[in-house]
């Protein structure tokens, strides 16, 4: 317990008075400029790090903790109230969380997002200040067949994502695939489907074709309905969390903490895949599965404390490794050079004051994160209430902007329109969002494993099975696969197909 | 911009702060007579490129040498290719540079695109940076030579692993040593990674077997022994203390000096003697004690060229560049 009491220290040096102010205005700063759309995390920190130059280096360490969480909440508030995420690893919460605002849950969705990444931080901080090296040598060893295996796993769970109707689920999937191929073949250098434009030869950014397919194509189906249909008014709804709110999110809390840490920890385990399935397992094991689609809570719960949880997982090989495996890493590490923290497997023995002083920075960042976010909740809901045509305006514009603000090239804005042309196509056809978004994120994540797997072992199959991990993971594929099967066929003969029961049972997706 | 004239003024000014924030580091409008300059940087923050192209706009700057400030842009894509094109459009436009390198050269042919470097105005090369053969610490390769004996045995056995793309330098390196040892390149079993992180987990995991990388990024892990490097690629040694110990190619008896190298272009079609004055600009840059240690800090070679020998070099690199994808068959 040795490292338990360095990380007291680490708070005795971090929590003074003037410090936690640093680290509210840090919260403060970094939640309304991760609130602009198409500002990820990343972007949040690298645009606002300048800030903390000036400053002494703890003083600065604990400001830009607070920017960091400030900026990841922000992300998850736009996604909730503006169906517009400002990363791919908040698009499982703009599918939910907006579902939920919609319905005049927003303080909800907001609130348990805010207590969900305040939990999944704590633990994962802390589990990264216990066990740093120890995970940083396990996960190292873990390569590209396993990653291809999990990721694989995924795709046969998006099965039970698809939707009522099989075919238009697997329409949308495949549209989304074909998306996820644009651009540059990495081990040829070929380009794909870019139709010789060269904007495109590093593929569509996950963000604008995902406020496009969202934001945008949900305004257009809105102005394309709203002299059609009645305005319904969204509803105020309660400010806040409800004792079956609390009830229905502590589970999916601590599941997405244990599904999102192991992932963030891996080298190259990124947050898109532990949010996507910390969302199917939350839809698996939720009671009512219909309301997922429908603003269910737990799939607001999950993902965000996924997503939190593997952010703090990232500092595993960060701290021990001095490997930047995200984005939002890169700018980490850049930051921590500037603070004279030079990460890597010396780290913890060479400056141990810097780093528990920069954990027990991000503890207090993540308190004072829940302790001012909660009460602006019900207040963000509140924006809401301004009327249809406005409130789309507003949606439109900030969409746009956000997907400018990505790269700042006004092609990312033609790309926008296209997209939002495809969102507002798959709605008048029924085909599922999910999994059409999911074809996005994991097909290129997929096949980049795949090709590596491959490549290292000469093309030969076998590269895809020599790790005892990728056995085991298939063997939970072929499990996923073959059990719903045999369940069917064990159960159906019983029931008479006449029976109400047993159609509906069939029609749950899987 | 209608629609904008039409929006209420408070809007308008959120609008404007936005855009600030949001396009903080982009181009700006500059007068004729500014003495102001814009750097392209064609790649992302934080990048060989980046690290190049900030330091000597930040030098010149502090210097006061150009007499005005310098606004950075970093345009991605396509490996330099789209940031090339774009400043091949602004032709004649005397207040722009842009910094470019071997992968811009490689990506150039890669990508089918027909403008060489040499269409621009080639201003100066300010830098080489030799590559390393990194190993895992644990590695059976303890020299040089144990690599070549092993490769040459089983060419495609040895898996081989780069930071960049096919035609970028981490490619180009291993085909063109391939190539000297006598082993034929498109045996060669390069898998490429996204950079030097994932490349560096590859090689920690002893997933791949060699690694060919400008050695930058992985000082700490040499330092720490989790990495070891078989060879540098330069004509002389590292003067890092951690790559001071490492042997060249040359002295390995292996006839191949491989640099990276990062210079400055401005757009085609500016007059002579802008060029002269941009090039001045560089020259007095050169000269200066923050510059020398930006290099040491970085470990990059002082190799700097300007005029007809730099655009020589240029047309050389171009020579050695498709003549090494041919022969893989990538052209």
């Amino acid at each position: 317990m040795d490292n338990l009491q360095l990380l007291l220290d680490g708070f005795q040096s971090a929590a003074t008075p003037t410090n936690l102010l640093y680290a509210a205005l840090g919260v403060l700063i970094g939640t309304f400029v991760g609130v602009l759309p198409g500002i990820g995390p990343a972007m949040a920190l690298a645009l606002l790090l300048p800030l903390t130059y000036g400053l002494e280096s703890t003083q600065s360490l604990i400001m830009f903790a607070g920017i960091y969480y400030g900026g990841m909440y922000g992300g998850s508030t736009t996604s909730i109230l503006l169906n517009t995420p400002g990363e791919s690893a908040s698009v499982m919460t703009a599918i939910e969380g907006n579902k939920m605002a919609k319905r005049g849950r927003a303080a909800q969705a907001l609130a348990t997002a805010a207590i969900g990444s305040f939990v999944a931080g704590t633990i994962g901080t802390v589990l990264v200040a216990l066990f740093a090296p120890e995970i940083a040598d396990q996960a190292v060893r873990i390569g590209a067949p396993s990653y291809f295996a999990i990721m694989l796993l995924s795709l046969v769970l998006v099965t039970a994502v698809l939707g009522a109707s099989r075919l238009r689920g697997f329409i949308g999937l495949f549209i989304g695939l074909t998306i996820g191929l644009v651009g540059l073949d990495l081990s040829t250098g070929q380009a794909r489907l870019t139709g010789g434009i060269t904007q495109l030869v590093d593929g569509v950014d996950i963000v604008v074709v995902a406020v496009g397919l969202f934001a945008i194509g949900e305004s257009l189906w809105i102005a394309a309905h709203l002299r059609r249909q009645p305005l319904d008014v969204i509803p105020v709804g309660r400010p806040f969390m409800g004792r079956e709110d609390w009830g229905r999110s502590w589970r999916p809390w601590l599941r997405g903490t244990a599904i999102g840490f192991p992932f963030g920890a891996l080298p190259a385990g990124g947050a898109e895949t532990p949010t996507f399935l910390s969302y199917v397992t939350e839809k698996r094991l939720a009671r009512d599965r219909d309301e997922f689609g429908q603003g269910a809570i737990e799939g607001v719960a999950g993902p965000e404390a996924a997503n939190n949880a593997s952010a703090a997982g990232m500092f595993v090989p960060l701290l021990a490794l001095g490997l930047p495996v995200t984005a939002t890493a890169s700018i980490l590490l850049a930051a921590m050079k500037t603070y004279g923290i030079q990460p890597g497997p010396s780290l913890l023995e060479d400056q141990a004051d810097l780093v528990w002083t920069l954990l027990a920075s991000l503890l207090i960042g993540n308190t004072l994160l829940l302790v001012i976010n909660l009460p602006l909740a019900p207040l963000w809901a509140r924006l809401l209430q301004v009327p249809r045509p406005q409130l789309y305006a507003g949606i439109l514009f900030f969409a746009s902007l956000g997907a400018y603000a990505v790269d700042q090239n006004p092609f990312d804005i033609a790309l926008l329109l296209v997209f939002g042309a495809v969102g507002f196509a798959v709605r008048r056809f029924g085909i599922p969002m999910l999994p059409l978004i999911l074809g996005v994120i994991i097909g290129p994540l997929m096949e980049v494993k795949m090709r590596e797997a491959l490549d290292i072992s000469d093309g030969h199959l076998s590269g895809l099975f020599d790790e005892g991990l990728a056995i085991g993971v298939y063997v939970l594929v072929v499990l996923a696969v073959v059990v719903p099967v045999v369940v069917d066929r064990v159960r159906s003969p019983r029931t008479p197909h006449d029976q109400p029961g047993a159609t509906t049972e069939r029609e749950v997706p899987r | 911009m209608t629609a904008a004239a039409a929006t209420p003024l408070a809007l308008r000014a959120l609008l404007a702060a936005l855009l600030v924030v949001a396009s903080a580091g982009c181009g700006v409008t500059r007068g004729e007579d500014t003495r102001d300059l814009l750097m392209i940087i064609p790649n992302a923050p934080g990048g060989g490129y980046d690290q190049t192209g900030r330091e000597a706009a930040k030098v010149m700057e502090d210097a006061g040498i150009t007499g005005g400030s310098f606004t950075v842009d970093n345009v991605e894509g396509a490996g330099g290719t789209n940031a090339f094109t774009e400043m091949l459009g602004d032709a004649g436009d005397e207040h722009t540079v842009m910094t470019v390198g071997l992968g811009v050269v490689g990506s150039l042919y890669s990508f089918g695109n027909d403008a060489r470097l040499g269409d621009a105005t080639p201003l100066a090369q300010l830098i080489s940076e030799p590559e390393g053969v990194l190993v895992p610490g644990d590695s059976p390769f303890r020299t040089i030579d144990d690599l070549a004996d092993a490769w040459r045995a089983d060419p495609s056995g040895i898996a081989v692993g780069g930071g960049s793309s096919p035609g970028g330098p981490d490619h180009l390196f291993p085909m063109q040593l391939a190539d000297t040892l006598g082993i034929d390149a498109r045996e060669v079993n390069y898998v490429s990674y996204d950079g030097g992180g994932p490349l560096t987990s590859a090689l920690l995991g002893a997933k791949i077997d060699v690694g060919f990388s400008g050695l930058a990024e992985f000082t700490q892990q040499i330092a720490d022994g989790e990495l070891r490097v078989l060879a540098v690629s330069g004509e002389d040694r590292q003067p890092q203390p951690e790559l001071a110990d490492v042997p060249t190619l040359v002295e390995s008896d292996i006839d191949l000096v491989f640099l990276n190298w990062r210079g400055i272009l401005a757009p085609p079609d500016i007059s002579d003697e802008r060029r002269e004055e941009l090039i001045g600009y560089l020259e007095k840059m050169h000269e200066t004690e923050a510059w020398r240690e930006q290099l040491e800090a970085y470990g990059w070679t002082d190799d700097f060229k300007t005029g007809e020998e730099f655009e020589e070099f240029l047309a050389e690199q171009d020579e050695r560049v498709s003549s090494t994808l041919e022969g893989l068959g990538l052209l």
